[in-house]
């Protein structure tokens, strides 16, 4: 095997990770400019900022805690691609999982590193390239992907995707799993409006399962059921 | 009608051609990269390949469902608009919040109707400034925050023994998880059971791919689990909604 310097390889992933977004969200901040040129248009400014400014109550916060939350799950790599091209909770993070398990890397390592970045990077590709192929065939996709006898199949996109993860994780840990999920059935039963917020719930509920991870391991409770 | 002429211009599409372009090829180079970087650290060609072909595999179905949210979108915003918005940075609901929260500040309503390009720019404008601080945090922050995490995650890696960091990360999707199917077990309790059914059939589905690959050894199997647990799940919410 030849010589290779991981940390020289972290290192120029940060700078084109870096580059890559900063032109990226200069191209995205472009295009309303490039628009209003082609279309003869002109961006409203009063409603823009007072548009940003409803939406930042919300999103500011999400943003800065999905940040938080997500580059250490998803490593460096992976965490500059899913930012970059979205659709984090419903695909890329349940896309990074999904490999991390099939090559059953261990969190943290280089190896791990290398699988999430390759799974985003892929992901993302694969997404472009069927809204690519979508748009192009939109006149003739629309009536049969818009056909009400497959609409239960696209809104139960979410149910299936965390019904398959559920069987994974919820079995490598009863006791860490019992009471994250009873509570939030119990939350959601009392309070009817919380399921329509699961994004911002899956947050507390996440750092509520590792405080519980975290009881548990330093008790020794927490059995090495080892995946395959 | 004229609106809807406009925002469709075949210029639009170039532009958002360009700019996914562009993502698409910052996507290649991390993927020749991270391959080359697994493969010199001593990595099996064969699990690298098997990330590549369940990660493609898996994100099919999702993808489709985010072309519907592009369908849905260009009623209102035109083709080009909903292609680069579904594409790059957000999600449906962030979109279509974002999209209704700048027309209602502009006093308009989404109806093609009443929109005008300038509308449409000033919504494209809103989108994009209400979602960035997440790629802006990448640009700033990420190199100094993953190295750290990084840190306190390889503690105990390598010992064979799983480390806090690998519970941690159990952890979590047992909370992302939990929260989902919290969510749909309450929506079946008051009488919306079909959520909590599609996400039972897809458990059974999995489970039975993870029998097949480790006591018949039908490893090939790996790949498609997630993919295939989803696809028959779907399947089953339709045949039920009939």
């Amino acid at each position: 095997m030849e010589s290779f310097d991981y940390s020289e390889y972290e290192k120029s992933l940060h700078r084109d990770g870096r580059i890559m977004n900063a032109i990226g969200i200069a191209l995205l901040f472009s295009i309303p400019f490039i628009f209003s040129l082609i279309l003869g248009a002109h961006i409203e400014w009063k409603g823009y900022v007072s548009g940003v400014l409803r939406l930042s109550l919300t999103y500011l916060p999400i943003c800065v805690v999905e940040f938080l939350v997500y580059v250490p799950i998803l490593g460096a790599g992976a965490s500059y691609l899913s930012f970059i091209t979205g659709n984090i909770i419903n695909m890329k993070l349940p896309c990074a999982y999904n490999a991390r398990e099939i090559a059953g890397t261990e969190a943290g390592t280089p190896e791990d590193g290398i699988i999430t970045t390759l799974s985003v990077a892929v992901s993302s590709l694969v997404t472009m390239l069927v809204i690519f192929i979508g748009v192009l065939l939109l006149i003739p996709l629309t009536p049969i992907l818009q056909n009400p006898t497959l609409k239960p199949a696209f809104d139960n996109l979410l149910p299936a995707l965390f019904g398959a993860l559920a069987a994974q994780y919820f079995t490598k840990s009863w006791k860490i799993t019992a009471v994250p999920l009873i509570l939030m059935t119990l939350l959601c039963i009392l309070i009817p409006s919380l399921v329509k917020q699961t994004t911002v719930m899956m947050i507390v509920v996440g750092a509520m399962a590792i405080g519980i991870a975290f009881l548990l391991y330093k008790k020794g409770l927490l059995e090495e059921k080892e995946e395959k | 009608m004229e609106y809807l002429a406009k925002v469709n211009s075949t210029p639009l599409y170039f532009v958002v051609g360009a700019v996914l372009l562009f993502v698409a090829c910052g996507c290649l180079w991390f993927i020749v990269r991270s391959y080359k970087a697994g493969i010199k650290i001593g990595m099996d060609k064969e699990i690298l390949k098997k990330a590549i072909t369940s990660s493609a595999f898996f994100t099919v179905l999702p993808a489709v469902s985010i072309l519907l949210g592009v369908i849905a979108l260009s009623g209102s915003l035109g083709v080009p608009t909903a292609w680069l918005r579904l594409s790059v940075v957000g999600n449906l609901s962030y979109e279509a919040i974002a999209a209704e929260s700048a027309s209602q500040a502009m006093g308009v309503t989404l109806d093609t109707s009443v929109l005008t390009p300038s509308n449409l720019v000033t919504i494209i404008a809103v989108m994009t400034t209400g979602i960035c601080w997440g790629i802006i945090s990448t640009i700033f922050f990420c190199k100094k925050y993953s190295t750290k995490c990084q840190k306190m995650l390889s503690k105990g890696s390598g010992t064979g023994k799983k480390s806090f960091a690998d519970w941690a990360m159990v952890a979590m999707f047992i909370g992302f998880c939990g929260t989902f199917i919290g969510a749909y077990t309450a929506q079946a309790v008051r009488g919306t059971w079909v959520p909590l059914f599609t996400a039972v059939v897809a458990a059974i589905v999995m489970k039975v791919c993870e029998f097949l690959s480790d006591k018949k050894n039908v490893k090939w199997l790996d790949n498609f689990a997630l993919a295939l647990s989803m696809l028959v799940a779907m399947a089953a919410s339709v045949i039920v909604s009939l």
